[in-house]
């Protein structure tokens, strides 16, 4: 049972990241931080899937959603001219 | 801009929604991540008949090879879309040329650059016997390979020599399965003996078929990332 709870109250506190990161990738306005948002995200459902013993998963999880998808994202808007970590406002390097 | 407001009033009930639905799995009347999946079962009663100890594997390679050959086609299909789209020019090997991220960044990626080659290695050629396999590590290999152009802003990327490995790789996964055929057994079902579980040499050609599938992953998402990075110079843009 102590087991158990454990493992509801981590998973319960994985979950709240998870939802807190999909909406700062909803609602901010550069698209880095939504990049790195999503990419906390595929990190706290690699951590769900350890948790549910499900390494394989953990393990695709974890260097295709963390890793790579979010290098491809940041590429992409390199190539769209988009890669500022301040709103457009503000003018940055690049 | 009225369509983006209304967009935002949504978010927090989506919000509050999924979390009362998450909230509701845990609590419910199933234990946390304790539920008994029957094809698991039925497949531990088989006995570790391929003689993989990583059950994923003899599934993924042994009981649905034909399935691991159809995501390789979509992989293939999407990078080299990808690719098409991406490269306008007809220049095999192309060096490119960026600022760079400094001193820091290029001693601390020469420094684990080998490290996570290894553990992309390690994780393919273990395919058979620890979580991981031929996707995952090839993933990891592809990325460990494009550090360096990272870091260091510069690199000649050889797509000549990446399209023999993927297609090398791609075709020997096709012919050890047509190999299966002429033995007379099903298209893929894997061949030489099983072996002891647990040993390195062992569980027959999945080992090999798992080498090819990090081969095929790892030398296709080389060559997207490397299409990604080669046309961003100012020049080139259309």
């Amino acid at each position: 049972m102590d087991g158990s709870l454990f493992m509801i109250l981590a998973a319960l506190l994985l979950v709240v990241v998870m939802l807190t990161a999909a909406l700062a990738a909803l609602l901010s306005e550069s698209h880095l931080v939504a990049v790195v948002s999503l990419s906390i995200l595929s990190l706290g459902l690699t951590l769900l899937f350890v948790l549910l013993r499900a390494p394989d998963v953990a393990m695709t999880e974890g260097v295709v959603g963390v890793g790579l998808s979010s290098l491809i994202f940041a590429l992409a808007l390199k190539r769209l001219r988009l890669y500022r970590s301040s709103t457009p406002a503000e003018s940055c390097d690049e | 801009m009225s369509r983006s407001s209304r967009s935002m009033e949504w978010t927090p009930l989506l919000f509050s929604g999924g979390l009362a639905f998450f909230l509701f799995a845990l609590f419910a009347v199933i234990p946390f991540g304790d539920t008994a999946m029957k094809v698991g079962t039925m497949i531990h009663q088989q006995g570790g008949e391929l003689g993989a100890a990583n059950l994923v594997t003899a599934v993924v390679l042994g009981y649905r090879g034909l399935d691991t050959l159809g995501e390789l086609a979509i992989l293939f299909a999407a990078a080299t879309s990808a690719g098409l789209v991406l490269s306008n020019t007809r220049q095999r090997t192309r060096s490119i040329k960026n600022k760079g991220l400094g001193e820091l960044f290029e001693s601390a990626i020469s420094l684990l650059m080998p490290l996570l080659l290894l553990v992309g290695v390690y994780i393919v050629l273990h395919g058979h016997l620890t979580p991981g396999g031929g996707f995952q590590g090839g993933v990891v290999i592809a990325v460990a390979l494009f550090l360096p152009t990272l870091a260091r802003g510069e690199m000649v990327i050889n797509h000549h020599l990446i399209q023999w490995i993927e297609g090398g790789a791609g075709a020997l996964f096709i012919l050890i399965g047509v190999a299966a055929l002429i033995q007379g057994a099903a298209f893929l079902q894997p061949l030489m003996a099983a072996g002891e579980v647990g040993r390195f040499l062992s569980a027959g050609t999945l080992p090999v078929l798992y080498l090819l599938v990090g081969l095929k992953v790892g030398a296709e998402l080389a060559a997207l990332l490397g299409h990604l990075v080669e046309d961003d110079e100012p020049g080139v843009q259309q």
